[in-house]
């Protein structure tokens, strides 16, 4: 997983260093300036979702599964706030203030690297979910606990990303 | 119950019907036989590239010729590129890695089968998709296509304006495919070296082939997810109507090439460290003497990972880049030599003084010491901005680079193929064959790629369809084409061998070269499980050990 961590960086390193170094190169708006709002709210649902997880994963390596399949279900949760607000900016995006993936060169950078973490937080919610039917079902069990963290990782990575989306996107790059 | 198993599994291959056999090999996650599937794909889209080579150097054999019409050449440089990068060096370097990796750490299978056989159908069908482009690139318009952007397919030539129809789309997603597999493979042999050794095998005690190939492992995962980032970019472009590198909008095409070469030059390690490790083994074994400053080795090859992947801009001299950048890429460009010729050394006193046998595989190893070192020193001399601005683009470029790709990495390939059949396939090869190919490939690959320096130099570009007369480039163009002849002779010669062989060449028995690591130890070809109990290790070279209990390698360690 640690492996497959660094691939996924070096992918989305490379999309950053697209972003960045197009800002303020458009030859057209809507400039970021004037359409993005830092979405703080989601930020902090996606950044304890991160807590969550970790707190689901020592559940479940001290047997207490019941825990483990509430803290993971909080998890979906939070990711699943996260990917709703995301469909919301984009809604708003795009119906009010006229930015799409064609309009400009901020709207193809700034769809495609927010597009590519979207698409990592839903790959993720997937399997979040998957493991949550299982826990509900009663197959997850403390065996378990190390393929868990596994996944728990990945979802961390997606977090961290987020933070340099974030930073990047919403605070360096307007 | 491990010999039981084994009976039964002789049983049924002896009895099975070809459906039943075919349908083992689909389904397999054996580490050996995705191995063997990976170096047989390899092989036919050797084959396809070779084929494409072959019809470029009938189009330059002289001034004028019409053999293909120019929109056919493009396609050709193209898919020769391509296909020799992507499917036929990088499937033949994975498939050793996999077919070799666990046998020589100790190990049953890769850590992740599964995720092993995904890749490399990932890999076979991109493959596929690439070489569908020609009876798909036109959508259903009728006349067939391919893509023609070039291998490294710089912006703005890949956007819809300059490549309409598909064929430029089944280029990127046949490298999205493959790269993604690549990725996967990569992961698992990392995986694989880190957490599946055997009882006693410490890092510092690992063949060097399993180091060279971690570290390979390491270049794939970091330098093919900008290549794999890169065409999703492309793809946005040409599909949802982006602008990454867009000029007219504000998008660049610097960034492309930037992007580009970010995977490309690590790449050239990606095949080239591997090959190192075939040396690193066959050198060792045919002049009987342990390989020579094994940890500086290990130490080289991180070093060569590592400066490798920042040195990318070294292609983008002509671009026209800030004077700083130029020499931070020509300074760490050169600095990469240090490294590779601590090797070139130490393998050279390997062979000093030991009791050289020269075989097939030692000879290909013989000839890649010395014709990796030209091919260092004109990559030296491209290094040199000024000197590349006048050379780049030019015939000494591809000169330098075939150099690197087919007399580096190729030979070792080669020898390692006549290293390893017999443990593959059971069978020995053809000693004299053998040096058939060998003696009839170096014959043409030096007609082929010393002359090619000279029209380089004389200022002939690469990718022209044609040229004028007089300009002095006709005699070379002549004697590279002839050149290649020779190097089809000699690659026919090669699969015949292995072809003959495989069928009716003598039992090797299990260790015909009186090798030193693990492979050598199990049966040939190895049963599925590989190893009957997990062998336990005490120094580098196990199997010298066994044999020599009285002087074991360990009291020296």
């Amino acid at each position: 997983m640690y492996f497959l961590i660094a691939a996924e960086a070096a992918i989305f390193t490379i999309f950053v260093v697209a972003y960045i170094f197009y800002v303020g190169k458009s030859a057209t708006g809507p400039q970021p300036a004037a359409v993005l709002h830092a979405p703080l709210f989601l930020t902090a649902c996606l950044l304890s979702s991160s807590l969550t997880t970790h707190l689901a994963v020592r559940g479940l390596r001290s047997r207490n599964v019941r825990r483990f399949t509430w803290w993971w279900c909080g998890t979906v949760i939070l990711g699943g706030i996260f990917v709703a607000g995301t469909a919301r900016e984009w809604r708003h995006l795009v119906y009010q203030d006229g930015l799409t993936i064609q309009t400009n060169l901020f709207g193809t950078t700034y769809y495609s690297l927010v597009g590519l973490h979207a698409f990592h937080v839903i790959a993720g919610l997937l399997a979040l979910a998957v493991v949550l039917v299982f826990a509900i079902r009663g197959d997850v069990r403390q065996e378990h606990s190390a393929r868990t963290e596994v996944l728990s990782m990945y979802w961390h990575f997606v977090d961290a990303v987020w933070v340099v989306i974030f930073t990047v996107v919403y605070l360096i790059g307007r | 119950m491990s010999a039981a198993r084994a009976t039964v599994a002789v049983v049924r291959s002896e009895r099975a019907p070809l459906v039943d056999t075919l349908h083992e090999w689909v389904t397999t996650v054996d580490h050996k036989r995705l191995g063997i599937l990976y170096i047989i794909y390899a092989l036919l889209f050797l084959a396809f590239g070779g084929i494409e080579a072959i019809i470029i150097r009938i189009q330059l054999i002289r001034p004028h010729n019409t053999f293909v019409s120019p929109q056919v050449f493009n396609r050709m440089f193209t898919m020769h590129g391509t296909t020799m990068i992507f499917f036929a060096a990088m499937p033949l370097v994975f498939g050793f890695a996999n077919y070799l990796v666990p046998l020589m750490i100790g190990a049953r299978d890769t850590a992740f089968p599964r995720l092993n056989a995904f890749s490399f159908w990932l890999t076979a069908f991109g493959g596929l998709l690439l070489y569908f482009s020609f009876l798909g690139g036109n959508g259903l318009y009728g006349a067939g296509n391919a893509p023609d952007v070039g291998w490294f397919a710089y912006a703005p030539l890949t956007s819809r304006t300059f490549s309409p129809g598909h064929s430029t789309d089944f280029w990127i997603l046949a490298l999205l495919l493959s790269g993604i597999g690549s990725m996967g493979t990569a992961i698992n042999i990392a995986a694989t070296v880190l957490c599946m050794r055997c009882p006693g095998m410490t890092l510092g005690k690992m063949p060097l082939l399993a180091w060279l190939n971690f570290t390979m492992a390491g270049l794939v995962i970091l330098s093919m997810s900008p290549l794999t980032a890169a065409q999703l970019m492309l793809l946005v472009d040409r599909y949802l109507g982006g602008h990454f590198f867009d000029v007219q909008a504000g998008g660049s095409a610097v960034l492309w090439m930037h992007f580009f070469w970010i995977f490309g030059h690590p790449e050239v390690y990606v095949l080239a460290i591997p090959a190192f490790a075939f040396a690193s083994e066959i050198i060792p074994v045919f002049s009987r003497k342990p390989i020579f400053g094994y940890p500086v080795m290990v130490a080289a090859t991180l070093a060569i990972g590592f400066i490798s992947m920042s040195v990318w801009a070294h292609h983008m001299f002509t671009v026209g880049m800030t004077s700083a950048g130029n020499t931070f890429f020509v300074l760490s460009t050169m600095a990469i030599a240090v490294p590779t010729g601590i090797k070139i050394f130490n393998w050279l006193a390997t062979i000093w003084g030991g009791k050289v046998q020269y075989r097939t595989p030692m000879l290909f190893c013989v000839a890649f010491l010395f014709q990796f070192l030209i091919a260092g020193l004109t990559g030296i001399m491209l290094a040199a901005a000024p000197f590349d601005w006048q050379l780049s683009g030019s015939y000494f470029v591809v000169a330098h680079f075939h150099y690197v790709i087919v007399g580096g990495i190729l030979f070792t390939i080669f020898g390692a193929f006549y290293y390893w059949f017999p443990k593959m396939s059971g069978r020995m090869y053809n000693e004299a064959l053998g040096k058939v190919h060998f003696w009839l490939f170096t014959a043409g690959f030096h007609l082929t790629f010393d002359f090619m320096h000279v029209p380089g130099v004389l200022g002939m570009p690469r990718r022209i369809y044609t040229y004028e007369p007089g300009r002095g480039w006709d005699i070379w163009n002549l004697v590279i084409t002839i050149g290649v002849l020779f190097q089809a002779v000699a690659t026919l010669v090669f699969l015949g061998n292995l072809l003959w062989s495989k069928l009716w060449g003598k039992v090797a028995g299990s260790d015909p070269w009186d090798g030193w690591t693990l492979e050598w130890s199990t049966a040939s070809p190895p049963p599925a499980y590989n190893f009957p109990s997990l062998p336990e290790v005490r120094s580098r070279r196990p199997l010298w050990d066994l044999k020599h209990p009285e002087d074991p390698d360990w009291h020296y360690e």
